[in-house]
């Protein structure tokens, strides 16, 4: 008896100890940016790196923050957020239309659409992106809000998603909708809206994190640092030639550009898991 | 409230033709039941008259203006669902409201009038429950609450106990047919329960491979079954059917004026209930007893006849089960008796 609990006690040590080694292995990189960005720029280059925070915070941050080094990084953040906020609401919306659209309606070559939109699939954003730019450049939508969002945003993973989860609404929930005198956009927002609301959480946070790390397409077309997004800024900061990186600032910019995907998971978490989990009928 | 007529209704889906003509007139606050196996097309036969499947040929009236191309929310029609079809993301009041709603009728209108309906189906208590909080029964009812509120001309019934359990099934018929009096609304119900059609309908439609058999008030199609898919299909255990062959003739002959031995392709129809076991020398056919099942009230024997049909005798739980051996049988009356032609239709006698 006691064997047992002894090695059920050994068990949960062991456990904890690899799960503790874990956290400490991905946290550490980030402890080492939060320490880099509290202390003065001579104190990181002069060796032995400083592993404690220093009393710099408030005055790294605000440098960041309020000036940065090609743009300030309140801008940066809220071109991010921008950004982030438009290619996840609106791939939601249009697939959510588009997979309303092919589910819920006979057209001539339905079946040709679906598939035409599942093909976009194999074509990501890098291999597309010579003939995208092109387009977006025809248009003259380079540093602007519309040139960052509107090429990213359809999505025909979330397209599929929303189709897959209309196909297990039962067809009578739709009929009595008809009977009850609902016309197809109105069973649309009473009907399969809310009811898609957890599935539609889960895909807001994947799709959010995915437009605020998109970093080559912001590369590509800002040249300007005002539109700068701040995951593509933070390579901007690194200085060319012989000038010397403003260590503090970067590492504090990187922290604030974590910041807000950490924000939306935590927010949503709850939502994210029961829309992954379970699909209420 | 409605009159309703179709007329040489049919339905084909792409080459093949599912409802082959069906003509029926239904008068305003009439119970219409429209049986058949699964697969006759009694469920397309509704949803045709719903508005939710497109009519391939004839016509639907609705007090008299044909409504075929009207959609479903014109033909001031309700339905409810063998699954209920509740909003799920709705509360009880809710689910009742919505089609209310959509009519734009005011608040204090629709608060009223749900009320009214939920206190007529005991739902007073459920209102702020979302529909998976719900029992079947409870389920039932409201589904039925939310036809009953929009106060329709025409109930559409889709095999809405069929998700229900033996017990609370034989409850919610007698809770249908009292509601359906009182309101006085013209329903159109459909099961494969036959059952449930003797109990409910004023009139049944026995629908078979999309043809109409026939058309009746329950207690006629029952005792003068149309063709012998009828006679089997209505009743349990159904009507036994019998070859004129295996009958004997003087006895047939006082049962049914008019020769008929002479045709052998007549097959005679009797209820179960109809037969009983009588002595040797007046017997109508005879048979080996194969089992019995006693039920109590009334005992079910199960006999093979000579050609190895099996026919069903019902008699009191009374009396003696016979042991398994020979034993006669014979009609009692003659008003008992069908007579079907080969073809499955009935022959009028006399």
């Amino acid at each position: 008896m006691t064997g047992m609990v002894q090695k059920r006690g050994w068990g949960v040590l062991l456990t904890h100890c690899g799960l503790i080694l874990g956290v400490l292995t991905v946290c550490f990189p980030i402890y080492l940016a939060f320490v880099a960005s509290t202390v003065t720029q001579p104190e990181i280059v002069r060796p032995p790196m400083p592993l404690l925070p220093g009393n710099q915070f408030l005055a790294n941050y605000e440098r960041a923050i309020l000036s940065g080094v090609n743009a300030p990084v309140w801008r940066m953040l809220m071109n991010s957020a921008v950004m982030a906020l438009g290619i996840a609401l609106g791939k939601i919306a249009i697939s959510l239309l588009s997979a309303f659209a092919i589910v819920y309606f006979r057209f001539p070559l339905r079946r040709l659409f679906f598939w035409l939109i599942f093909l976009t699939l194999m074509l990501p954003v890098e291999v597309r992106i010579v003939p995208t730019y092109e387009v977006v450049a025809g248009f003259g939508l380079l540093n602007s809000y519309a040139g960052l969002i509107l090429p990213l945003i359809a999505s025909a993973t979330a397209t599929f998603l929303f189709r897959q989860f209309f196909l297990t609404v039962p067809d009578e929930l739709a009929e009595a909708a008809r009977v009850d005198g609902a016309r197809p956009m109105r069973f649309f927002f009473d009907i399969l809206l809310p009811m898609s609301r957890t599935n539609i959480a889960a895909l807001f946070v994947i799709l959010f994190i995915y437009g605020w790390n998109q970093y080559l397409w912001p590369l590509l077309i800002t040249t300007t640092p005002e539109m700068n997004t701040v995951v593509m800024g933070i390579k901007q900061m690194f200085p060319s030639g012989d000038d010397t990186a403003d260590w503090p600032v970067i590492m504090a910019t990187a922290l604030l550009a974590m910041l807000p995907p950490v924000l939306v998971v935590v927010a949503m978490q709850r939502l994210f898991v029961k829309g992954l989990i379970e699909t209420e009928k | 409230m409605a009159t309703i007529s179709l007329h040489a209704l049919r339905k084909s889906f792409g080459d093949t033709e599912v409802i082959h003509g069906v003509d029926i007139e239904i008068d305003d606050g009439e119970f219409i039941v429209i049986v058949g196996p699964s697969g006759c097309g009694k469920s397309t036969l509704l949803r045709m008259v719903a508005g939710l499947e497109s009519v391939t040929s004839g016509e639907i009236r609705i007090d008299g203006a044909r409504v075929n191309e009207r959609e479903p929310m014109d033909r001031n029609i309700a339905m409810v669902f063998q699954n209920y079809a509740l909003y799920p993301h709705m509360s009880v009041f809710d689910n009742m409201a919505y089609g209310l709603k959509i009519a734009r009728k005011t608040k204090a209108e629709i608060a009223e009038k749900v009320a009214q309906v939920a206190n007529l189906l005991q739902l007073e208590g459920l209102l702020d429950r979302k529909p998976r909080q719900l029992s079947g029964g409870q389920r039932q009812r409201v589904a039925m609450g939310r036809a009953i509120v929009r106060e329709p001309a025409l109930f559409l019934f889709d095999e809405p106990l069929s998700n229900l359990d033996a017990k609370l099934r034989v409850q919610m018929r007698l809770e249908i047919k009292a509601l359906q009096r009182q309101l006085g609304i013209t329903s159109l119900y459909v099961t494969h329960d036959q059952v449930e059609a003797m109990t409910l309908a004023d009139r049944m439609i026995v629908l078979n491979r999309g043809v109409t058999e026939q058309v009746g008030a329950p207690l006629e199609v029952y005792s003068r079954p149309a063709s012998r898919f009828v006679g089997g299909f209505i009743g349990s255990p159904p009507m036994n059917f019998i070859p004129v062959a295996l009958c004997q003739p003087d006895k047939l002959r006082a049962l049914l004026p008019g020769d008929i031995s002479g045709d052998a392709g007549l097959t005679v129809g009797i209820r179960p209930e109809h037969l009983e076991r009588v002595a040797e020398g007046d017997h109508l056919f005879a048979g080996r007893v194969k089992f019995t099942e006693a039920l109590g009230a009334e005992t079910l024997v199960h006999v093979v006849l000579e050609d190895g049909q099996m026919v069903t005798l019902r008699q009191s739980g009374a009396l003696p089960l016979p042991p398994a051996d020979s034993l006669c049988i014979a009609a009692c009356a003659s008003a008992a008796i069908s007579l079907f032609r080969a073809s499955g239709e009935r022959l009028e006698k006399g």
